[in-house]
């Protein structure tokens, strides 16, 4: 369009320079005008087809994505800047664009983390000794949302056993029916302390029932898919969940495909007042065992957690109270072994940073049930802010088949990155 | 085995028992008592409000319970104040929620702070060595009136887009609570008038936009850093500057500890004033106008008795 203004406007401006305009030159001077309105006329047109052309194309990537189907949209499409805000150093236009695709990639990338966690031990534990000092994990994530429809979790744990995904998995939290539905790596929805990550727990260590009886300190953690669903009722919050894992973990073994791992779990909330709520479940895992091609291992756990957290004083005291108890029945060639495990920890915040806590667990082992450790903890932890964490767990085992373990374990925690919500 | 699979089967059967409640006037859930007062004012009674966090409660510490989850569950529209104050408890409740209406980005997913004013938007790098500093600038917004205003025009918007039918109730209601909260300001600005430039110290950085709208001047924090609780040698620096500057007044929110607030204000002569920064944080300051008449009434009357200048 420019360019065709540019070939006018010479011969436009050169007309008048002409001296004394006679008849003719009038006559060719509109005649050029008339001439110019048409080509002006043409391209308006051209132009306005352009435009409506470009209205009906797929969205601008610069443009936040559509709603879930069925979602009507808000009529405002447009960066609203807030009203005072510019002045204060709000919005104020376009976002900065640095290049098309690298603005784009720093825009959608996702909440990064790192959580380290560095575990210290003393004394003397001869059957299952931690190293004197070690940085245990560190651990990555990345979480996002996918699209109008999905979100995305990923945990990497670097461990001086090598790089592992320790949970990388899709949540559909908007699926018809009210089901939330979440495929992937991912631990399994056994119990409290399994869908814990280590720098969850209450403890630096996990308790004698998760070595003995869910395969490990890791715990339940497979690829597979999770289902669940609210039970609606007027009494509590009811959920019930059923999941379907690969079947090869460290309490599963999977000898061909259909050998899967099924988890079910129906958990139960209710607040009681304002400040305290109960929280029981019941869990079920089953699968095929490493006995033999046709031995199954069933493991059965009910928890109980009791929260105590006057709101008024939220950040300076509460209480919690958990248990979890575990029956297994592993299947096996020469006789089945059913064996129980369990343990009682109770968490107290006497100050806005300080903890204090303390711990029973007993559990028989998984393969031979006349063989039942047992161990005492103690424990205080100190938060200098909420980004990292000191703690220290006094803890005496005996061991059923070796001398008893007086040990001190101390654990630093600390995390850099995008700030985790924490998980109820 | 067998009992097994009975157990799967029964877990499935149990998930698939789906009851669609039944829905008559728009159901909002808002994650403060303040947010809640000011939909209430806009929807009247073509709107049921439930509010999640308490007004005694530190918003920035609240449980993510899963009784949460069943309230939203039903919500049909979801305020959040926004400005990442709710980031350590609101985003698992949403996703566990199962309710699509109110994912983030959804139809019924507001957050008013897009169109409030916003202050002490950091400039710079930002650490946390600076404690728990939010990048979105201080998400107490709601504290200056004219934000609620803004904060009902964004309300009143979203629920005549959801409800058009009732879209001019909303319009005109909306208009009203405008026109009450500005007469309201002029005569909380009168009476903090006299005190205008006043030097207060407050315990975290709640206050910057109420001092910002009625002349109030926050000198210094209990606080050493944002979340990170008072420390000694803090605490003496505040002492000292309260003599220096003669500040009276420590404004403390009503679930900090007042120990070290009040021994301050022992050393210093002054004050220690509980003020509810939101609806609900005193019975007295049952919503967002009786907010405003209740902390200015306690804070005109501190200034008079200590006669702080």
């Amino acid at each position: 369009m420019s360019a065709a203004l540019g070939i006018g406007a010479p011969a436009f401006a050169q007309t008048p320079t002409s001296a004394a305009p006679q008849p003719q030159d009038l006559a060719a001077l509109r005649a050029t005008i008339d001439q110019l309105r048409q080509q002006l006329d043409t391209l308006q047109q051209k132009v306005t087809a352009l435009e409506s052309a470009a209205g009906q194309a797929p969205a601008a990537p610069g443009q936040p994505p559509a709603q879930a189907a069925g979602q009507p949209q808000p009529p405002a499409a447009t960066v609203e800047v807030p009203q005072g805000a510019a002045g204060a150093g709000g919005p104020g236009g376009a976002l900065p664009v640095y290049g098309n695709t690298s603005a784009l990639s720093k825009i959608f990338n996702p909440d990064i983390a790192v959580i380290g966690n560095f575990v210290g031990a003393a004394g003397t534990n001869a059957v299952a000794p931690l190293p004197a000092l070690r940085l245990n994990e560190a651990e990555v994530s990345y979480q996002a949302v996918v699209d109008p429809y999905a979100r995305a979790d990923f945990f990497l744990s670097a461990s001086p056993e090598g790089l592992e995904i320790e949970e990388g998995f899709l949540t559909l939290p908007t699926l018809p029916g009210g089901l939330l539905m979440k495929v992937g790596k991912m631990k399994a929805q056994f119990g409290k302390v399994n869908t814990l990550h280590s720098h969850n727990t209450p403890w630096v260590d996990t308790p004698l029932p998760m070595a003995n009886l869910l395969g490990g300190d890791e715990g339940l953690n497979d690829s597979g898919l999770s289902v669940s669903k609210l039970i609606m009722n007027p009494a509590l919050f009811l959920e019930a969940t059923g999941e379907v894992y690969n079947g090869d973990n460290a309490l599963f073994k999977s000898y061909k495909r259909s050998d899967l791992t099924y988890v079910g779990r129906l958990r139960g909330y209710r607040d009681l007042t304002e400040g305290t709520n109960l929280d029981l479940g019941t869990s079920v895992a089953y699968g095929h065992n490493d006995a033999s091609p046709d031995s199954t291992t069933r493991v059965i756990g009910v928890d109980a957690t009791f929260r105590y957290r006057p709101l008024r004083r939220a950040i300076y005291r509460r209480f919690i109270g958990r248990t979890e108890l575990f029956w297994s029945r592993r299947g096996d060639p020469v006789a089945d072994v059913s064996a129980f495990g369990a343990y009682v920890s109770g968490e107290y915040q006497f100050a806005q940073r300080w903890f204090s806590g303390a711990r029973v667990d007993w559990s028989d082992r998984a393969t031979d049930a006349s063989l039942q450790d047992r161990s005492g903890s103690l424990l205080l932890t100190y938060w200098p802010s909420e980004f990292s964490q000191v703690r220290g767990q006094y803890r005496r085992t005996l061991y059923a088949d070796g001398p008893v373990a007086n040990e001190f374990l101390f654990q630093f925690l600390f995390s850099i990155g995008a700030h985790g919500a924490h998980v109820f | 085995m067998k009992r097994t699979s009975t157990i799967v089967a029964l877990l499935f059967a149990a998930l698939a028992l789906a009851a669609v409640p039944a829905r008559a006037a728009l159901n909002v859930v808002a994650a403060t008592q303040d947010l809640a007062s000011i939909a209430q004012e806009v929807g009247g009674d073509k709107i049921k409000v439930t509010a999640l966090a308490k007004g005694y409660q530190d918003p920035h510490f609240v449980e993510a319970k899963p009784s949460f989850v069943l309230t939203l569950n039903k919500a049909d529209l979801l305020i959040v104040v926004g400005r990442d104050l709710e980031i350590g408890w609101l985003p698992p409740l949403i996703t566990q929620s199962r309710n699509a209406r109110i994912q983030p980005g959804a139809a019924g997913y507001l957050d008013p702070s897009t169109s409030a004013k916003i202050l002490e938007l950091p400039t710079g790098q930002l650490t946390r060595a600076m404690g728990d500093v939010h990048p979105l600038g201080n998400p107490h917004y709601w504290l200056d009136p004219e934000n609620g205003k803004r904060v009902a025009q964004a309300i009143a918007e979203k629920l005549s887009a959801m409800d058009a039918a009732n879209a001019p109730y909303y319009r005109q209601r909306e208009q009203d609570f405008e026109a009450r909260v500005t007469a309201a300001i002029q005569r909380w600005k009168s009476q903090m008038a006299p005190y205008k430039g006043l030097k207060v110290i407050t315990y975290h950085r709640s206050w910057a936009n109420f001092a910002d709208a009625f002349g109030l001047d926050v000198v210094g924090y209990v606080e050493p850093k944002p979340g990170i609780p008072p420390t000694p040698q803090h605490t003496l620096d505040v002492i000292n500057a309260m003599k220096a500057q003669h500040i009276k007044i420590i404004i403390v929110e009503p679930y900090f500890d007042s120990k070290t607030p009040n021994s301050i204000a022992s050393n210093t002569g002054g004050k220690v004033l509980v003020l509810p920064p939101s609806v609900g944080g005193v019975p007295e300051a049952s919503d967002y106008f009786k907010l405003f008449d209740y902390t200015i009434g306690l804070l005109t009357s501190a200034i008079k008795d200590t006669g702080a200048k």
